[in-house]
């Protein structure tokens, strides 16, 4: 770093190419005398100890010419390619001279020019911040590879940079401060006492001023005692991480594409105890707290109801059928025994059907809110401008996965980038191979009948699913409360989570005598396929329940169809879990041996991550469709999920081994919280939202059993709101015209549309400028080799021209020793 | 876990937390991890800002660095004096970059010093080499890793000096957002 330094610090000093003659005329002798070869480094480090001791300007020029001379002879070595102009042998001095003087290779990532570059950076954040209130992505317009270079700076300017640097950080706000900190590529010592001279300094500024009064001196105290406490509570969130050690387990011994599984069922599992907590809170505590007067056969608690989720089960807070329609009494004021009519003006009632359609709204659309918010914000880090150049460096400087510590997964690595990069080599030397026509067309066929068995074979289980879940409930409704009746209603959740295990692996059966292009083609078929299956199964399966069961609830002979279609989700969600543990825990130890001992593969099967991924989702649909008809269903998924980390990792670690194909980690986990978001939550909420618009609830249970629609209850509180308080007409207004009416959700979905399509025209547009840029830069290469060809030209011709005037130089550089 | 810390001040750890990407719990665990690697030579104490360097042979035994074939560059680009000698400030750096909060510009200039063994401020051709056969632990023949570091620069070098600047690292980053999930380790 020193001699870097140093060496700049010389060639700061060579400013104008016009003084070059001088000195290029007293260095040909010493370059003639010395050898063409490599210098050993040491003796350049000798030297610069002269030089450190304040030897003359000529010492010092000698000194870059040799170390110009060693990067020179380094460069020579490397440029053995024919036609590079810039890989020449021997460049003359001042040839090497200014080109080690050129901007670009002086920018030394030594403090000085880093610290000259934050100052500029902080400066244009401070312009942008006072001209518009919001600042966007500034680390991206000040990017260290476009602007802010400079030449290696000296001490005093050093420091001036360092003062302009400090008092703009001070100008900052304190989260934006904090940020441009960290991204600093400076050491911690500097950094923290650049920090501290940020901070002191506006401390003691703003606590030394008298014209501050005493109300804004509270308010500053107030702003940093919650500013402590807003990084106590995001330390001790950070804290509650579960599972570090055992993801850094995984990680450590399959890498970061396997630990993206985990990772993405750790991200479910906080969406599941959200809910929980809101259901939780708002709805099943005030009404397990004021339990209904209604009285029921006693249903004794036999085995079966954690399968079917019937019998003891169906009264219980678990489901819809349990709430009541009234309001209950807060604890505090029980003093009236009876529970209040719903238009009873006491302020502390509880008003359970409100309070029903509210939690189960307010949660689906925070949901939406925090889903669309990490869709986008992986979406921007796993942005990319697809190139068919440049897949051998990425491969090179990518592909070594850091966080893989175990010695044989290393090692495999190795193995697997060695492979890659071979295969990599073959495809860049031969080019692509000319397929002929008839090759194509074969595997064009190919591909037809893959796509054609795997679509027969997913149409043909959701007629399957249909014709069962006709058969099973219309033509012989259960009527009894018999065991085979229970029994019966687990025969539909069987099938479909069968054909959940069984046709993935059918469609991974056929994938393989397809060919594909690259591995990653051949991964998102596999899951669009299994995203097509369950999408059809799914929507066979909401067809049935909200418009057959929901509809046809008298033929059937249901007394609440919303308890029991909450019961039918449990059921699934049940039936998911344990077909899951089952394929886990026996099928990969089954499979593990299969392959060791009959086909006799010396490796273990791979982790199948897609499948997996897409098995979260599923269960994560069953839930949130579940969650209008059986609060508790979040509660249910939570444990699930949890048994699953547990039995998924110690499988893991038994049965199978680390992938060998490169898993594009973060553009996966992109697309799974993409699909996490759009098929998945978007069904739904389209389906509980037409539940709520449009379905009738049902006459004898519920909170909604005396409305014709269940989000009337929203209209019948803001009405009431309206009778007990004439000011509040506007909320009533505001209500009618705003959420039943269609014609807003229309505007709204209209004006959503438009900024989507404004902002992906934005990106396009960007995209041409990134390509127009980078044809520029290359330009600017061509210039550049151009430029310096000239220049050696130049010198050559000169010092062919005059030999006689070197002759008498030399003499009087010889006296110089 | 509430006896208080007697290990930094507050004012410390707080600057730690304000300068890198970790909590205060987490430097307190970063130093226990610094602590036990040499028992003997570092602290309890840190109030006073000790001066104590591990050398890098201790810092490359740790599990997280051990199999890792880029142990060494790594170490090296982090210490001050280049030869791996690391005070627990440059530890805690050398792990603050390596998280997956840090962001992808800091990660590439880390990569780039890391990927630089002759610490010229370019990747030529010689450090390519050195890069793949650590990666591919010399199994590759000397025409492969010629020819695949000839093709890496031609794909790579946009300026044409045959050699890749940190703005050519950079550009090649940008073309591959798994970077950030793989330049990244877990203490």
């Amino acid at each position: 770093m020193d001699r870097d330094r140093s060496l700049h610090h010389i060639e700061a000093a060579l400013e104008s190419p016009a003084e070059e003659h001088v000195h290029h005329s007293s260095f040909s002798p010493l370059m003639e005398e010395s050898s063409p070869g490599l210098e050993e480094p040491h003796d350049a480090v000798e030297m610069e100890v002269l030089a450190e001791e304040g030897g003359g300007d000529e010492q010092t020029e000698v000194l870059s010419a040799l170390v110009d001379r060693r990067r020179g002879s380094v460069q020579g070595h490397e440029g053995s390619r024919q036609g590079n102009p810039l890989a020449r042998e021997r460049w003359s001095s001042a040839t090497q001279r200014v080109l080690c003087s050129m901007p670009s290779r002086t920018i030394g990532r030594g403090q000085g020019a880093v610290i000259s570059q934050y100052s500029d950076r902080t400066t244009q954040l401070r312009r942008r911040r006072l001209s518009q209130p919001s600042i966007r992505d500034y680390s991206r317009s000040a990017r260290p590879s476009i602007r802010g270079y400079r030449m290696e700076v000296d001490p005093e300017e050093e420091a001036k940079e360092r003062e302009k640097l400090v008092n703009n950080l001070q100008s900052l706000p304190a989260g934006e401060r904090m940020r441009m900190l960290r991204a600093m590529p400076l050491r911690m010592a500097e950094k923290s006492e650049l920090r501290k001279l940020a901070c002191s300094s506006k401390v003691r500024r703003s606590l030394s001023s008298t014209e501050i009064s005493c109300c804004s001196r509270l308010k500053f105290y107030t702003i940093i005692s919650l500013q402590q406490g807003w990084g106590i509570v995001v330390s001790f969130l950070q804290s509650l991480q579960p599972w570090q050690v055992a993801l850094k387990t995984v990680s450590g011994r399959f890498g970061t594409g396997v630990l993206s599984y985990f990772l993405f069922l750790k991200t479910l599992l906080f969406f599941n105890v959200f809910l929980f907590c809101v259901n939780g809170f708002f709805l099943v505590i005030p009404q397990a707290a004021n339990p209904p007067p209604y009285d029921y056969a006693n249903v004794s608690f036999s085995g079966l109801e954690l399968l079917t989720g019937g019998g003891y089960f169906t009264d219980t807070v678990m489901f819809y059928g349990y709430y009541t329609n009234d309001s209950c009494q807060l604890p505090e004021n029980s003093t009236n025994g009876t529970a209040n009519q719903s238009n009873c003006t006491q302020h502390t009632s509880y008003n359970i059907p409100v309070a029903y359609f509210f939690t189960i709204g307010v949660a689906f659309f925070v949901t939406c809110v925090i889903l669309v918010y990490s869709m986008s914000k992986s979406f921007a880090q796993s942005f990319r401008i697809e190139k068919s150049r440049g897949n051998l460096t990425v491969k090179v400087f990518c592909s070594w996965d850091f966080s893989v510590l175990k010695k044989s997964s290393v090692k495999l690595q190795t193995e697997n980038i060695r492979t890659q990069l071979k295969e990599l080599l073959s495809e860049v030397n031969c080019g692509k191979v000319e397929k002929s026509l008839l090759r194509r067309l074969e595997r064009m066929a190919v591909h037809v009948l893959a796509w054609a068995m795997c679509l027969a074979s997913t149409v043909g289980c959701a007629l399957a699913v249909f014709h069962l879940s006709k058969h099973l409930f219309e033509d012989h409704p259960p009527v009894s409360m018999s065991l085979k009746d229970e029994a019966r209603l687990l025969a539909l959740p069987v099938v479909v989570s069968s054909i959940n295990l069984l046709l993935p692996g059918f469609f991974n059966t056929v994938a393989w005598m397809e060919e594909y292009d690259s591995p990653s083609v051949r991964t998102y078929v596999a899951i669009f396929r299994n995203l097509l299956l369950k999408v059809s199964v799914l929507g066979m399966l909401c067809y049935h329940w909200l418009v057959k069961i929901a509809g046809d609830s008298e033929k059937l002979k249901l007394k609440c169809w919303e308890s029991f279609v909450g019961q039918e989700l449990y059921r699934f969600l049940l039936m998911d879990f344990i077909f899951t543990m089952l394929d886990t825990l026996f099928g990969e130890f089954l499979w593990k041996l299969f392959s060791q001992r009959v086909l006799r593969r010396k490796r273990k099967p791979v982790f199948d991550i897609a499948r997996n991924v897409l098995d979260l989702i599923y269960g994560q649909t069953l839930t949130w469709l579940g969650v209008l008809f059986t609060p508790l269903l979040p509660a249910v998924q939570i444990i699930k999920l949890l048994l699953l980390f547990y039995v998924k990792k110690a499988s893991l670690m038994m049965n199978c081994q680390a992938p060998r194909r490169l898993w594009r980690a973060r553009q996966m986990s992109t697309l799974f919280i993409t699909l996490l978001c759009f098929p998945s939550f978007l069904g739904a909420a389209v389906s509980v939202t037409y539940t709520m618009w449009t379905i009738e609830p049902s006459k004898t249970c519920g909170p909604f059993r005396d409305l014709p629609k269940m989000f009337q209850s929203g209209k019948r509180w803001v009405e009431e709101l309206e009778a007990a308080n004439s000011r509040l007409t506007w909320l009533s207004w505001v209500y009618t015209y705003l959420l039943e009416n269609p014609i807003f959700l229309f505007i709204a979905a209209g004006v959503f549309l438009i900024i989507t399509y404004f902002h992906t025209q934005v990106v396009d547009g960007q995209r041409k400028i990134i390509a127009l840029l980078q044809e520029q830069i290359e330009n600017e290469g061509q210039d550049k080799k151009f430029l310096i060809t000239k220049l050696q030209a130049a010198h050559e011709r000169k010092q062919s021209f005059s030999p006689r005037r070197l002759e008498s130089r030399d003499s009087e550089v010889s006296g110089m020793d | 876990m509430g006896n208080k810390q007697t290990i930094f001040t507050d004012e410390q750890l707080d600057a730690y937390q304000d300068c890198t990407f970790f909590t205060r719990k987490e430097i307190l665990r970063l130093h226990g991890r610094y602590h036990e690697l040499a028992p003997h030579l570092v602290p309890m104490d840190y109030t006073n800002e000790p001066d104590v360097k591990l050398p890098l042979a201790l810092i490359v035994n740790m599990p997280e660095l051990k199999e890792n074939p880029f142990r060494n560059r790594i170490v090296e680009s982090f210490s001050e004096d280049g030869e791996g000698n690391l005070s627990f400030n440059d530890f805690v750096d050398m792990f603050s970059v390596l998280s997956e909060m840090a962001p992808r510009e800091l990660k590439a200039i880390y990569a780039f010093k890391i990927y630089d063994f002759n610490t010229d401020n370019f990747i030529c051709k010689e450090d390519l080499e050195k890069t793949l056969n650590k990666l591919t632990r010399e199994e590759l023949t000397s025409e492969e890793v010629n020819l695949v570091c000839e093709k890496a620069i031609e794909e790579a070098d946009l300026d044409g000096d045959s050699k890749l600047s940190f703005a050519d690292f950079e550009n090649m980053i940008s073309r591959a957002p798994d970077f950030l999930s793989t330049f990244h380790l877990r203490i």
